[in-house]
């Protein structure tokens, strides 16, 4: 007779192991973890209705971080596109030069809450290792961020920001060496550290609660946009477009909208050299249901269940698997997800840059492109909202060359 | 074939991981024979990741090797079913849940009749391991549980209760790895454990010395795991006869 673990003992262990997905998500961990990850559910369901720590998650957005960003309407590069109505909602604007904060800063405050005073966090593109040394740097932490040496070479100015606010940036050569093997690392240094360290996990991925947190910490994107939307005289977008790494910043946009059926939603992952080749990280294009880092979701794997080498032109979209709620959003068909290439993210870099003067990170980049793709057969009308999920700063000394050599 | 109980009842187990398929199958088949000479009376078959988290440097190493050499699952199955045809040592496979999970119920069947024993799974808590479990029933396959130090006692009895063949004691925080010492306070534990679990306790995770092994079983342990001693020897393609010396030179029995 098998009986669950969860029927022995029901009040214990249930809500570690609920599904929050559909049949996705979960908490696939060595055991040596579980009591950590059991505390972190119980210290943050707590905090989350904890009405003087929400105020000062709010108050540290606002005078600290910059928020709310802007919704910016950009109207000659929607000229050059031939295309609808867009909006860019703006994190490239806020501190430190993307999203990545917003979530930071809520698990920094969440562990100087609960007595945690060392703080790991793993990157790829080196925004969410930025996010959190600089929240750190704020809050008084200690900070240790595993990051890829692939990526520590193609995000140097990143990395040098980091070392500059305090961080101990450790590189990572195992496997890959990009966003996954660094969040091996991290996941390692917890089980010897637990007890006096924070995982600022970096993505709405990884073993339940994380999925969870992250989104929440995510959400006042959307919620901004919503109200903003007013100020340009309508009251909802009509396509929302996203970049899909981990999920965090397409789930922020999206979750407050996801109960109006009227509204579509576009996920846009990255297709590297395209994904009829096996250089891409398109999950939904060519992956399938698995489990890494602790949850179930669409994972790219061989036969044998070995998580496949990926590719991408943006460290911040070079991971084999997808948070578990856009794997549930996926199944139910509620948003889209589609692929755009490499060079297809470069061109929409460039076009922004020079119809806006703006320059958008190449994860947001990807968005853009696919928008670029549709905007011939969207109606002039239609109000379409594009994360510009960070700015293109960091990413200047990977693209100046590529860029100059298509020029010349 | 002999069952894991068996084993635990005529003697203190010594029990041997070491990573399939790295340095090829004939090395894995040779491997677990000379160990199994030396004194090694459980064997763990390591199935290579490509993303082991629970594991440190030593054992990535070996899976990566492994890997790039080319290991499917199919291979570590056929490396259990010679070892099984030369010897009747019990076989349990250590594994990730992501290869079980894809190569599904058939994987169960193979392994089973490759004359599999148990299948311990490092990332997955009993909680999440519904269809693992009934496959491991259907196939009758032991399913072999973790426990930590910081394990609670409540979970110790239901992880008790839901094992088969012996409970694997993680017996300290951290990866797998070569460490100098067992944590101070393992005598203590292993009593714990002991009032909740009735299963075998087999104490693994830093073990690689002699003294180390004496001292998980004089600590009333019912056997010892050794990994990444092993691991290290094979990644220097020791020679039968050095693995089985090695393994008597572990060995305090
Ligand atoms: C600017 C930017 N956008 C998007 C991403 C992708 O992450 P996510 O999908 O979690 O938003 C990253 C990741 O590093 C990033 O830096």
């Amino acid at each position: 007779m098998i009986t669950s673990l969860a029927e022995v003992s029901p009040e214990k262990k249930a809500s570690l192991f609920q599904r929050q997905f559909g049949r996705f998500g979960g908490c696939y961990m060595p055991e040596l973890l579980l009591q950590s990850l059991e505390q972190l559910l119980e210290d943050y369901s707590r905090l989350k209705d904890d009405n003087s720590f929400q105020e000062k998650l709010k108050q540290t957005l606002c005078h600290y971080a910059g928020r709310p960003t802007p919704l910016t309407e950009v109207k000659r590069f929607s000229q050059a596109i031939s295309g609808p109505k867009v909006y860019l909602k703006r994190e490239d604007l806020l501190h430190t030069g993307a999203h990545k904060l917003n979530n930071a800063l809520g698990q920094c405050l969440l562990a100087q809450h609960t007595g945690k005073k060392r703080i790991i966090a793993e990157t790829g593109a080196g925004q969410h290792g930025v996010a959190t040394a600089t929240a750190c740097a704020y809050l008084g932490l200690d900070c240790v961020v595993y990051m890829g040496e692939v990526d520590i070479k193609r995000q140097a100015p990143n990395v040098k920001k980091m070392k500059l606010l305090g961080a101990d940036v450790r590189s990572v050569f195992n496997g890959s060496a990009t966003l996954k093997d660094a969040i091996n690392e991290a996941l390692r240094d917890w089980t010897n550290n637990f007890e006096n360290t924070h995982y600022c996990l970096g993505s709405a991925l990884g073993p339940h609660p994380y999925p969870q947190i992250v989104e929440d910490f995510q959400r006042v994107i959307g919620e901004e946009v919503q109200k903003q939307v007013i100020d340009y005289g309508f009251t909802q977008p009509d396509l929302l477009i996203a970049c899909v790494g981990g999920g965090s910043n397409a789930i922020g946009l999206f979750a407050p909208f996801l109960e109006n059926s009227q509204i579509q939603m576009v996920g846009v992952e990255a297709g590297g050299e395209g994904v009829d080749t096996s250089r891409h990280a398109a999950r939904f294009a060519t992956g399938r249901p698995g489990v890494l880092h602790g949850c179930y979701t669409y994972l790219l794997q061989n036969e044998d269940g070995q998580v496949l080498p990926t590719h991408s032109i943006s460290a911040g979209l070079d991971y084999p698997a997808v948070g578990p709620h856009h794997a549930q959003l996926f199944e139910e068909g509620r948003v889209s997800y589609q692929a755009v290439t490499d060079k297809e993210c470069l061109q929409a870099f460039r076009l922004l840059a020079q119809s806006e003067g703006i320059i958008p990170a190449l994860e947001s980049s990807h968005a853009l492109a696919y928008l670029i793709k549709i905007a011939p057969q969207l109606a002039k009308d239609c109000r379409v909202v594009v994360n510009l999920s960070g700015s293109g700063q960091k990413d200047l000394p990977q693209v100046l060359p590529l860029l100059e050599k298509e020029l010349s | 074939m002999n069952t894991i109980e068996e084993t635990f009842h005529t003697q203190r187990a010594f029990v041997a991981y070491f990573c399939a398929g790295d340095g090829g199958n004939d090395y894995s088949i040779e491997a677990a024979l000379a160990l199994e000479k030396g004194g090694v009376n459980i064997l763990e078959l390591g199935v290579p990741f490509s993303d082991p988290v629970a594991d440190g440097f030593v054992i990535q190493e070996a899976a990566q090797r492994s890997l790039s050499g080319g290991t499917n699952l199919s291979d570590v199955l056929a490396i259990a079913q010679e070892i099984r045809k030369q010897s009747s040592i019990p076989i349990i496979l250590f594994s990730y849940y992501n290869p079980l999970l894809q190569g599904g119920e058939a994987f169960y069947k193979a392994a089973s009749q490759a004359g599999v024993n148990g299948i311990l799974v490092v990332d997955l808590p009993p909680e999440e391991a519904g269809t693992h479990r009934l496959y491991l029933e259907r196939y009758q396959l032991s399913g072999i549980f973790l426990v930590t130090p910081s394990t609670p006692s409540q979970r110790l009895e239901e992880l008790g209760n839901a094992g088969a063949g012996f409970i694997y004691y993680v017996c300290r925080k951290g990866t797998t790895g070569v460490k100098t010492d067992l944590p101070s306070d393992y005598e203590e534990e292993i009593i714990r454990l002991k009032k909740y679990i009735s299963l075998p306790i087999a104490t693994g995770f830093g073990i690689s010395t002699k003294e180390q092994a004496a001292r998980a079983l004089a600590g009333k342990a019912d056997g010892f795991v050794v990994g990444s001693a092993f691991v290290r020897a094979m990644g220097e393609k020791a020679s039968s006869e050095e693995l089985c010396q090695l393994a008597q030179s572990l060995d305090p029995r």
